[in-house]
């Protein structure tokens, strides 16, 4: 019996306090963020889409190397001697570039934020912006092209570059049948053998 | 008002039919406002904004759903009983309306002051029942039918305890008509039956006999309307939706419509036995506060101050298990109940 009234009495002195919490909080200050107009700070250090300054890019690959979901894609092209890679040839910090670099991509489907490839380079031109809202409705899209050479640069350059490294490799035959030539003219050291076996491979 | 009216027209058909105007439109009214404020305050409650977006404050929120309801299509499930699936939601909300038929908006306004109007009030809403049933079972869905039977399990239930402690007022009253209950709680607010009524000093014994009774009528009718905490008819996240899970567009409004209009009534309800109905609280001091026009303002406000209660009650409690509600019920309000009838009775006698 005594805990029958003791039940109600608990039940209304519970109520009573519960409706007063909710009541205390109508006049509370909403904690809602309007989304879109309104955003929160970003906190320190934080790991939003990947962006790639290609004038300061030299192509090392290391970027691509450090990712740990292989999301980076990189291409390159030896320059040619004479040929200016980008508008100066130059990074921002003078180093010489050597490498053109036709294709720069990150899939930031793929992309893990893990920042990882901002560490390795050298010359800090990949680096996280704070664009976090670029979601879309293709996948592809989210395959971000960084590179500010055209397709048709890029099979210029290769097509140089090839004949280049053919003109090289030419000159390195040349220079080294010269050598050969100029090394059968001399007096026969002892080891022949070894001279014969030279000249078999390089013909 | 009645006979204004019969002045005017002439007949007495066309003043049938003009006396319920007015409190449709407030139904309607009221219901897009109710939905509307009981999404702000549940906001308010738990430190959110709420509807912002149509209109300023979002006060056209519930205006926009109301239109995009009437644009959906009603869907008929294959295999339910079409013509009960159609009836239902008009014989729930049919049955929520009628009980404004007594409801007493002011001294001169009132559908039909019957000399029977409580007992009127509590047949006729518990109709809705039927309602519910029948919106239950034709939908062919087992969620429905389990939210109709609960609904039906509930609200008769709990019809006992609505009665008995609407009874002791009739008891003090000695009338079931409600433009009589606000009659005689004239004269200021210390002559409210929830503080004892008019007479003398030796009525105050009464006050814990009617204030317990008055808690048990606003719980009981709180379960009558299905409202949280009772809201197990209902219980989204057991039920889906339970009876209006198959209902979609218009005849899902209809339900909700029916909820809020009932949601009011049985407010007026309370207030016209406890908290003198149209009477305002300062008597005839100032008469022009007791006016018929400041009565139906009182009437609205006192009405409106029992579906704030209800509103922040739901945002505040979860919802009862069937059994505990049964607990609530048999073992807890009705023997209170029966307890203050037989208190008020023997205080009447001696």
């Amino acid at each position: 019996m005594k805990q029958y009234f003791k039940n109600i009495y608990s039940s209304i002195a519970t109520i009573l306090i519960g409706m007063g919490i909710t009541l205390k909080h109508v006049f509370y200050k909403s904690v809602t963020i309007q989304y879109p107009e309104q955003k929160l700070q970003l906190p320190e250090r934080e790991r939003n889409r990947l962006f790639v300054n290609m004038d300061d890019c030299i192509g090392c690959d290391q970027c691509a190397k450090a990712c740990p979901v292989s999301c980076i894609d990189i291409e390159t092209i030896k320059a040619v001697p004479g040929d200016i890679v980008g508008k100066t040839g130059l990074t921002s910090q003078g180093k010489k570039k050597a490498l053109f670099v036709p294709k720069f991509t990150i899939d930031l489907a793929k992309c893990c934020y893990c920042q990882l490839c901002v560490f390795p380079c050298p010359t800090e031109c990949i680096y996280m912006t704070e664009v976090y809202e670029f979601s879309s409705f293709k996948r592809d899209e989210l395959l971000y092209e960084f590179t500010d050479m055209t397709p048709e640069m890029a099979v210029e350059k290769r097509k140089k570059a090839e004949e280049y490294a053919i003109e090289q490799a030419k000159k390195k035959e040349e220079t080294a049948k010269l050598a050969a030539t100029k090394k059968a003219t001399e007096p026969k050291t002892p080891d022949i053998a070894k001279t014969e076996i030279k000249k078999d491979t390089e013909s | 008002m009645d006979q204004f009216l019969i002045n005017i027209f002439g007949d007495n058909i066309i003043k049938d039919i003009i006396i319920p105007v007015p409190v449709l439109i407030w139904v309607s009214v009221f219901a897009l406002g109710a939905v509307l404020a009981e999404r702000k305050i549940s906001a308010f409650m738990q430190d959110r904004i709420g509807p912002n977006r149509t209109g300023k404050w979002g006060i056209l929120q519930t205006i926009m759903d109301v239109v995009k309801l009437f644009q959906k299509e009603f869907v008929t499930p294959i295999r339910s009983n079409k013509i009960l699936f159609r009836t239902a939601p008009y014989l729930v909300f049919t049955a929520a309306f009628l009980g404004y038929a007594v409801l007493p908006f002011s001294s001169v306004y009132i559908g039909v002051d019957l000399n029977l109007g409580l007992f009127y009030f509590f047949a006729i809403t518990s109709l809705g029942v039927m309602g519910l049933l029948l919106a239950g079972w034709s939908s062919n869905n087992k969620y429905s039918l389990y939210g109709g039977l609960r609904s039906v399990a509930q609200i008769v239930s709990y019809e006992i305890p609505t009665a008995l402690s609407a009874l002791s007022v009739v008891m003090i009253a000695g009338t079931l008509s409600m433009q009589k209950f606000c009659v005689l709680q004239g004269g200021g607010i210390q002559n409210w039956y929830i503080f004892g009524g008019p007479g003398g000093i030796s009525r105050l014994i009464m006050i814990p006999f009617l204030l317990s009774s008055a808690l048990i009528l606003f719980i009981s009718t709180l379960a009558e309307t299905n409202r949280t905490p009772f809201d197990i008819p209902e219980a989204d996240s057991e039920l889906v939706a339970g009876v209006h899970l198959e209902y979609s567009g218009m005849m899902f409004a209809m339900f909700f419509f029916a909820e809020y209009a009932q949601m009011f009534a049985v407010s007026g309800i309370i207030t016209t036995l406890f908290f003198g109905g149209w009477q305002s609280p300062f008597g005839d001091l100032i008469p022009f506060l007791n006016s018929p026009v400041m009565q139906i303002f009182w009437f609205l406000i006192k009405g409106l101050f029992f579906v704030f209660v209800q509103i922040w009650l739901r945002w505040t409690l979860p919802r009862v298990r069937v059994d505990q509600l049964m607990i609530i019920c048999w073992k807890y309000m009705i023997p209170l109940a029966f307890i203050n009838l037989f208190a008020i009775g023997l205080y009447l006698v001696l």
